[in-house]
């Protein structure tokens, strides 16, 4: 008999005031009973709605059907055999505009909690299973994967599991990408990540850090001197947007990425313990709407900031943040100011003391089919603010661009590619942010599938 | 892991070290840098390039003991290995087409001025080298700056070498004796490529100088290196690290330089009292 009740089973957290002053994660995760009576609400449409939703085409009812049984470990390789990264999906995936959006249970009530139930699947088995997986038989082919975040992790491990030698080149000295320089650890801890990728690399994936493609070898060496049969680019979307208004390079202005990759990658939360430090004021002021934002907002709220303001210039009906990050944040202290947009930025002997604000009203729908803000002459205001944190978007970086001439690239930095990876340049395939501008994890993960697919083809075909 | 072939003190403060990474060597050019991380729990920290040598796979950095990653970097000797070592990052300097240059040095900036100088020469272009240093004790590359110069003035805040003086000091004599330069080249603290800027801006010289803010990646991702060129924000990392010196705002640049002074004290401080600790015991 299937779960009747028309909302999930609740999410345990820890509190709001408790959690706000730690880097610990913040969702605990279902127990296994939580998670067989959450899985009883799945009705196992015939249909499955809920797959097409999923852009690496989990087959949800089956995993949460083995979930329902008891079978967990089941439940974790119906998982893994199309999801690559299913503790990361199950954490920061936007199930509500994806398969939660088109399950049945939905239409009355609350859908199936198909991403909790995906955590708990992959955390149950890095709990208690042993991977024993062998790697597949090598067929000799070398692969390189440039990037090493969701969509050339999971192009990586697709491509290792039908044989390749699969090579992932990656700048840092860390691997994982936005997984491990962006999302922070109370969303997303690090040692989940290190786990997902420590389980590519036993499928045979090697991992070369502190390699700049671009810089220490190019995409044309990569396929000749370097003997790789084709170049997957998974680069993301890191450079940093800022507003062009006066004061953005007062000390105490950060870019979200350089605020979020000095405390998720460097550490900077447990300085001086870690080397590098980050500046957190009294008063935070994070500018953007966007997961990025929530991001920076929560981890300064963490590091000690009295008040931390999001000023976001739409309403919060069009804020690009999850409702769920957006809800963690308020709870966690972080104050809104919507319909505000930042004019300049004042400082004091070359340090922030404060961020200029105008006032938004919501005009006609714009080219993103939302209402395009409009500032109202002469409401402007001065918020005290010693610390600004600019969220407001990254576009690919122009390393891979500038080094490869015949790679077509839109004017906003963007990598051409079609839906299946192929590029103008025979033999290169990218996916992800460096295609798509910032978009998520998952449909970066899902570019990373395709390509693999079209790269098996491309070689098949040679 | 980065082997550290070579090591030597160049002055009490300052130290050469070519560290085992062929694939940079094969493919480091003048004016590019490296970031570095010691250890685990280490900073990335970007270096310029100060030689290379693709066919011993060494790459060569020389730093100066200022902080507590600098005092890491000094506590590893010749066959021990850093742990991370990426690059070449930044743009290549642009020395074609030179035929008189002026290169100028101060204190540490003199080993990232001396490669620079010393393609130039190869290149066949007449250059005059200025370097300056607080005192005669801290003069490094002295031998091999004087190899490549037609001329070479070494400089001292002190006098204590015989030749006292401001490296734009000199370089006002030059100019004054009636050297005309088609580019100076000027690497070192901020305040004195600012004074040798606004010397040569009188005088209508082009002049490049070389930029190193902070920054923690050296692929354009933080944006903490931003410098203000021309009115325009550009990240020292990918747009540079060269820049003309007349465009740079470099009271901006000294400003955001200090952004984390108070923390790099403290962690220098915390690291000499570790390590004071582990001699005691």
């Amino acid at each position: 008999m299937p779960n009747m009740s028309p909302q999930k089973i609740k999410m345990p957290e820890r509190a709001a005031n408790v959690r706000n002053k730690d880097f610990s994660e913040v969702a605990v995760g279902y127990t296994e009973s939580m998670a067989r009576e959450e899985a009883a609400r799945c009705l196992n449409c015939k249909h499955r709605p809920c797959v097409g939703g999923c852009p690496v085409n989990v087959k949800i009812p089956e995993f949460i059907a083995a979930i329902a049984a008891g079978e967990f470990e089941n439940a974790y390789r119906v998982l893994r055999r199309t999801n690559t990264l299913p503790a990361v999906c199950g954490r920061v995936c936007p199930q509500e505009t994806q398969c939660e959006k088109h399950c049945v249970r939905a239409v009355k009530g609350e859908s199936v909690a198909i991403g909790r139930l995906e955590r708990f699947a992959a955390d149950w088995h890095m709990e208690h299973a042993e991977d024993a997986a062998e790697p597949p038989a090598s067929n000799g082919i070398k692969i390189a994967v440039v990037g090493s975040g969701p969509a050339g992790l999971t192009c990586a491990g697709d491509l290792a599991a039908l044989g390749y030698d699969v090579t992932i080149f990656e700048a840092f000295h860390a691997a994982g990408g936005v997984l491990t320089y962006g999302i922070p650890q109370f969303r997303l801890p690090k040692e989940i990540v290190r786990k997902e990728i420590d389980g590519l690399q036993r499928l045979g994936v090697t991992i070369e850090t502190n390699m700049v493609i671009g810089k220490i070898a190019s995409v044309d060496e990569l396929l000749t001197e370097e003997g790789f049969a084709a170049v997957f680019i998974g680069t993301g979307a890191g450079l940093p947007v800022f507003m062009k208004i006066p004061g953005e390079n007062l000390n105490g202005v950060y870019a979200s990425n350089e605020f979020l990759t000095r405390i998720n990658l460097m550490k900077a939360y447990k300085f001086p313990e870690y080397a590098t430090p980050v500046k957190v004021g009294k008063r935070v002021a994070v500018v953007g709407g966007g997961n990025v934002a929530m991001d920076a907002a929560r981890s300064a709220k963490r590091l000690g900031a009295d008040e931390v303001y999001i000023i976001y210039r739409r309403s919060e009906a069009e804020m690009p943040a999850r409702a769920e990050e957006v809800h963690h944040a308020r709870e966690e202290g972080v104050i809104f100011k919507l319909l505000t947009n930042p004019t300049r930025i004042i400082g004091t002997d070359g340090n922030v003391s404060g961020i200029e604000l105008v006032q938004m009203t919501l005009g006609a729908p714009d080219a993103s089919g939302r209402r395009r803000p409009q500032p109202q002459a002469g409401s402007e205001r001065i918020l005290d603010a010693d610390t600004v944190i600019i969220a407001i978007g990254q576009t690919p970086n122009p390393l891979i661009k500038s080094t490869t001439p015949d790679l077509d690239t839109y004017a906003w930095g963007g990598i051409g590619a079609d839906a299946a990876g192929q590029t103008s340049k025979r033999g290169v395939f990218a996916g992800g942010d460096a295609v798509t501008g910032a978009a998520t994890v998952i449909l970066a993960m899902g570019a990373g599938k395709s390509a693999a697919a079209a790269i098996h083809r491309y070689v098949a075909a040679r | 892991m980065f082997r550290i072939i070579t090591k030597r003190a160049l002055n009490p403060q300052v130290t050469l070290m070519e560290v085992y990474a062929p694939r940079i060597a094969k493919k480091a050019l003048p004016g590019q840098f490296i970031m570095l991380r010691v250890n685990e729990r280490g900073e990335r920290i970007p270096l310029t390039i100060a030689d290379y040598d693709a066919a011993r796979g060494a790459v060569t950095i020389i730093y100066q003991i200022v902080g507590k990653t600098t005092m890491l970097l000094d506590g590893l000797r010749e066959g021990d290995a850093i742990l991370d070592f990426a690059g070449p990052f930044g743009n290549a300097s642009h020395l074609g087409g030179i035929q008189k240059a002026a290169v100028i040095g101060g204190g540490l900036g003199t080993a990232i001025a001396y490669p620079q100088a010393k393609a130039l020469h190869a290149a066949g272009a007449a250059v005059d080298c200025i370097v300056g240093f607080r005192n005669k004790d801290l003069i490094i590359l002295a031998e091999e700056v004087k190899a490549i110069s037609d001329k070479a003035l070494i400089m001292t805040d002190d006098g204590s070498n015989g030749n006292k003086g401001f490296v734009t000091d000199a370089l006002q004599r030059l100019i004054a004796e009636g050297n005309r330069y088609d580019v100076v080249i000027a690497i070192g603290p901020l305040v004195m490529m600012r004074a040798v800027a606004e010397l040569t801006r009188v005088h209508g010289v082009k002049t490049i100088v070389s930029m190193n803010p902070v920054m923690i990646d050296g692929t354009g991702m933080c944006g903490g290196c931003r410098v203000t060129v021309g009115g325009e924000t550009k990240f020292a990392c990918i747009d540079g690290p060269d820049f003309d010196g007349h465009l740079v705002d470099f009271d901006e640049a000294i400003t955001r330089g200090k952004m984390y002074r108070d923390d790099e004290q403290l962690a220098a401080a915390r690291h000499k009292c570790e390590m004071e600790g582990k001699t005691n015991a």
